[in-house]
């Protein structure tokens, strides 16, 4: 075999592994969706897909697993917070944004395309709100008059982590969500539930009327007012630094070349 | 009508063969040597943009509430600063774009700073008798750094807060002085009082231009006295005579179109590219912090040092001797000055060498620099990146705990292997240049006269 | 004899060559220069230059929408065509020449000679040398002291005791950011609150506290400390000891039995504290832990500060004590 045969099965090899990988990395279509469909009741597709895909950690009727296992009572493997006395809230934000299910328990939830349709989600969501009482999906009303209240407001509680515009960043222990995807009824859901690391703001702290103003500046922000043209991130120094050495500096390092002489004989 | 303009002068100031020279001053053509003139004509950039911005700007920490256009501030209250750079930004026609050509101006002038001193160094161009203006240049890029700082940090909005409290403890941080050293400048423990801010403005506007200005000139001076190094030809004594284009007719186009591509790239740069988006980071107070706060570029090596230092004071009994900012924040740059400063005497001491050199060494010729030179490069640049490890976690998704801890190992092998593989290289380009050389030899020799 | 017709002739030659200069000149610039295509080139660039800039102030005056950009596209564009033609017009028909020019000598010898000559010559004839040079010295000495001296007022530099200082003093009201005193009920586990002393000056370091509520089962406060956290109620300084930004981060965990400890966090350099121990450094570069507030809960229910921190507050200063500070 010649050298340059051996390269490109090299090659050939490395770009298979690359694609495994990339296979590997794509989120779990390992959902079970329930066979039965339209025709069944909502309370019972609920049930049976919670029984599918939550019930490993969080226990056949979300009494939480917080010992697991291996194979356990029913099997369970997992470990995961109870979910009696959540409500619909929870169960919406988490299955919404494709944080749940997770793959690995103890994972951090990151937000991706959700795996269930919107019908199965009012199922899960239904169906865990009956374990006992808990809070309803939130309707909030952005309030677009007090922008100014709501980018104060969003300083002092959400800035230290999610960045001034949203942006997202780094706590020890987690990477901060961007919030350029968030819809209005996700945010109030989550200031309120406080999912993975973050608080959980109550009514007594952050107000109804407060978190309108808040989810307006959050809106507002995912199309900041890029008056000075492009907007590279809004995320401040770190593009700006790559933007002066890998435009301004390239072409003007490119124009020297241009107009000195390149061969030193 | 050119000839009684040149007698005029001659007549009142005597520079007619002065200025003769002047035009005939020869200027080595290589590409490199340009890069110091991209510095200059940022600096030319920065002088004009900011004499305009010191119109608007006002250096008051008074508050205000904000009136303007910008909606999501309307009604806030902020620092008379902060208010006059949105109003600035949004209500004061060409106002933005002269902003940002002066902060793009101020981060591509240092960029080809550290370009210019690359090419210094690897090339051997401070050796003697240019050490004087190598060392201004280094006080010139050390200056520049604070210059940079403080400009940023006038104008009172979220990021430039966070970073002059971050500064505030380096200085607290300085071996006995620290405490003294901090009260003084700011007069009142942080925020400081009031007149700090005139005080950081008049360093800005005043004191720091004129210290540049004035090593510039010193710098220019001394290269124009030794004249330009070159590097060599076969066909003169590159020692002893200099080679190249006369500043007129020749290099005037050349250098003034470079120069006014400079303030193009810039201008463009200002209109179309947003830089520093004050308007969007909002007010500062001492109990307001975002993520992902970072400093300009030329000061992320810094922020990098401070980040990677383990948490780890000397303390005494119940006194703190050193705080932890001092590594990072004092230390690390001090190192790095001293070493960038004390070079040419290090390397004179270690090779023995005590000539003049007019001719330059190409990064090949002198492998053990070019291997140290690699090395240091790498250990900055390495802190450097991790600086921004936080970015990399949310756009890369690698984990800032194992990228601290890589970083924090990876520091002292890097350097070492790239310094490695530097001097490695240029052995090996040698023996190319060697065996080549040889060939030819053989070749003539064989060939019949 | 011969020099003076050598003279002559030399004047003679002078003169005529005075009387011809303008036909047969030595050239200066060898080379030559011109190219009228590329000069019509670069004529080109000049007038499209022109137009950009008329194009600006057209823009300017006629308040576009994206006036920046327009601006800049304008602005940018006229400079960079002109550059565009200045280099164009260099490498083409303006004439570029070779010079050859020797580099000025290493030293003057002579020079440095007489330098050294006219040092000692000046101070010949003086008879009490030393005595001067010591007076001069003194002179110059105390004259800079006394310039250096005003200083001083820049800043109450040599008392460092105000780093020390804190509004924070037993029974001061803790208040929200409207000024409202808050309530010990309604202080809520896994979520944080900032506070500030009442009827004080915020925008000092020593103002601001972060308030959380840990389950007083899991408080492992340091020793002495046993009565600062009522109802599991603990406050410390907003401020980081590390470079002095605030902590504006609680990791408050979902689901604890997998994720990692609540704790306070600083932005800037990711300085990690436990507030169930006292605030002390578990994460980042911070030397020295945040400084915690002892709280009380007053008969009507609202939460007051029952003494001053227990180190100081914001960042370390070389010799820092970590005594209380005083209000």
């Amino acid at each position: 075999m010649s050298r340059s045969r051996k390269a490109i099965l090299g090659a050939v090899l490395l770009a298979g592994m690359a694609l495994a990988a990339l296979a590997e990395a794509q989120p779990p279509s390992g959902v079970t969706h329930a066979p039965g469909g339209s025709q069944q009741k909502q309370l019972q597709l609920g049930a049976e897909l919670f029984a599918a895909n939550c019930a490993s950690c969080h226990g056949f009727r979300g009494e939480g697993v917080l010992t697991p296992r291996e194979n356990g009572v029913g099997g369970a493997t997992g470990q995961g917070p109870s979910l009696i006395g959540v409500g619909e809230m929870a169960p919406d934000f988490y299955l919404r944004t494709g944080r749940m299910p997770l793959e690995h328990a103890g994972e951090e939830p990151e937000r991706q395309r959700p795996f269930f349709n919107s019908r199965e989600i009012e199922a899960i969501s239904a169906y865990v709100a009956s374990f006992g009482g808990g809070p309803k999906i939130p309707e909030p009303k952005p309030d677009y008059g007090s922008l100014s209240e709501g980018m104060s407001l969003f300083t002092e509680h959400c800035a230290g982590c999610h960045q001034i515009v949203g942006e997202g960043g780094y706590v020890p222990g987690a990477k901060v969500p961007v919030l350029g995807h968030a819809t209005p009824t996700q945010i109030a859901e989550a200031v309120r539930i406080g999912p993975f690391l973050m608080p959980k703001f109550p009514q007594s702290q952050i107000s109804e009327d407060d978190l309108n103003k808040i989810i307006a500046y959050v809106m507002r922000s995912k199309h900041p007012e890029d008056a000075g043209g492009w907007g590279i991130g809004h995320i401040g120094p770190v593009p700006e630094g790559m933007i002066a050495w890998f435009v301004a500096v390239f072409v003007l390092a490119g124009l020297c070349a241009v107009i000195g002489r390149r061969l030193s004989t | 009508m050119i000839r009684r303009a040149i007698r005029f002068l001659d007549q009142r100031s005597g520079s007619a063969p002065l200025l003769k020279k002047t035009l005939r001053y020869v200027f080595p053509d290589h590409w490199s040597f340009l890069l110091g003139e991209v510095a200059l004509y940022a600096f030319i950039v920065l002088v004009a943009t900011g004499v305009y911005l010191t119109l608007f700007f006002e250096p008051s920490t008074a508050k205000t509430v904000y009136h303007g256009s910008y909606a999501p501030l309307r009604g806030m209250e902020m620092s008379r600063a902060y208010a006059s750079v949105v109003h600035l930004s949004f209500d004061v026609k060409a106002g933005l774009l002269i902003r940002q050509t002066h902060h793009w101006a101020a981060d591509v002038f240092i960029a080809a700073i550290v370009l210019h001193l690359i090419r210094v160094f690897f090339t051997g161009a401070y050796r003697k008798p240019r050490e004087l203006t190598y060392l201004i240049g280094i006080l010139m890029l050390f200056t520049a750094l604070l210059e940079g700082y403080l400009g940023y940090s006038l104008v009172d909005d979220l990021l430039s807060g966070m970073g002059l409290a971050i500064g505030y403890g380096v200085a607290l941080s300085l071996p006995f002085v620290g405490g003294n050293l901090a009260l003084a400048i700011w007069g009142h423990p942080f925020p400081g009082d009031p007149s700090f801010w005139s005080r950081m403005y008049i360093g800005h506007v005043l004191i720091l231009p004129l210290l540049i200005g004035g090593l510039l000139a010193a710098h220019l001076a001394l290269v124009a006295s030794r004249h330009h190094t070159q590097f060599q030809r076969r066909s003169v004594p590159s020692e002893r005579k200099v080679v190249g284009i006369p500043t007129f007719p020749g290099q005037v186009p050349r250098s003034l179109g470079l120069m006014i591509a400079v303030a193009g790239v810039l201008v463009l740069l200002g209109g179309l590219v947003q830089i520093n988006p004050v308007w969007l980071w909002g007010p500062y107070h001492v109990y307001d912090g975002t993520n992902g706060a970072q400093p300009d570029w030329y000061l992320g090596w810094l922020i990098g040092a401070l980040r990677l230092v383990p948490s780890f004071d000397v303390v005494v009994g119940n006194r703190t001797l050193v705080p932890n900012p001092f590594w990072g924040g004092v230390l690390f740059p001090l190192v790095v000055m001293a070493a960038l400063m004390l070079w040419p005497w290090l390397e004179r001491r270690a090779t023995g060498d005590r000539r003049a050199h007019n001719v330059l060494q190409r990064p090949r010729d002198a492998p053990v620099r070019t291997g140290i030179g690699a090395g240091f490069l790498a250990w900055v640049a390495m802190i450097f990146m991790a600086g921004a490890s936080d970015r990399a976690l949310v756009f890369l998704g690698i984990s800032y705990m194992s990228q601290i801890w890589f970083y924090r190992v990876a520091v002292w092998i890097v350097p070492v292997l790239v310094g490695l593989v530097a001097w490695r290289f240029c052995l090996a380009l040698r023996g190319m240049e060697e065996v080549q050389a040889e060939r030819e030899a053989a070749v003539r020799s064989a060939q019949p006269e | 004899m011969k020099s003076r017709t050598k003279f002559a002739l030399a004047a003679a030659f002078g003169l005529l060559r005075e009387a011809g200069r303008r036909k047969k000149q030595k050239p200066i610039i060898e080379a030559e220069g011109g190219d009228p295509r590329a000069e019509l080139i670069v004529a080109l660039l000049l007038l499209g230059a022109a137009a950009c800039a008329v194009m600006f102030i057209v823009v300017y005056a006629l308040d576009w929408p994206n006036m920046t950009q327009w601006l800049g596209l304008c602005l940018g564009g006229c400079l960079l065509l002109i550059a565009a033609a200045l280099i164009y017009a260099g490498e083409t028909f303006v004439p570029t020449e070779e010079l050859e020019e020797d580099y000025p000598p290493i030293e003057h010898p002579e020079a440095q000679e007489e330098l050294d000559q006219i040092g000692r010559e000046s101070v010949r004839g003086f008879t009490r040398k030393r005595l001067l040079l010591g007076a001069a010295g003194a002179a110059g000495a105390a004259l800079g002291a006394a310039l250096v001296v005003p200083a001083a007022s820049l800043g109450p530099f040599l008392d460092t005791e105000s780093f020390y200082y804190s509004p924070w003093h037993r029974d001061r009201r803790l208040v929200d950011e409207a000024g409202k005193p808050y309530r010990a009920e309604e202080i809520e586990y896994e979520t944080f609150y900032t506070a500030f002393p009442e009827n004080a000056y915020r925008e000092e370091l020593a103002a601001p506290l972060v308030v959380v509520k840990v389950d007083p089962s899991e408080l492992e406060l340091p020793e002495g400390r046993e009565s600062w956290a009522p109802e599991g109620i603990v406050a410390y300084s907003k401020v980081c000891t590390h470079a002095g930004c605030a902590i504006a981060l609680y990791r408050k965990p979902r689901f604890p039995q997998a994720e990692p400890r609540p704790a306070l966090v600083c932005p800037c350099h990711y300085s990690t504290f436990d507030p169930a121990e006292g605030g002390k450094v578990i994460f980042g570069p911070a030397g020295r832990d945040l400084p915690q507030l002892p709280l009380l809960v007053d008969s009507a229910g609202e939460l007051r500060a029952a003494g001053n921190f227990s180190s100081p507050v914001g960042p370390s200063f070389w010799g820092v004590r970590t005594r209380r500070p005083t209000a």
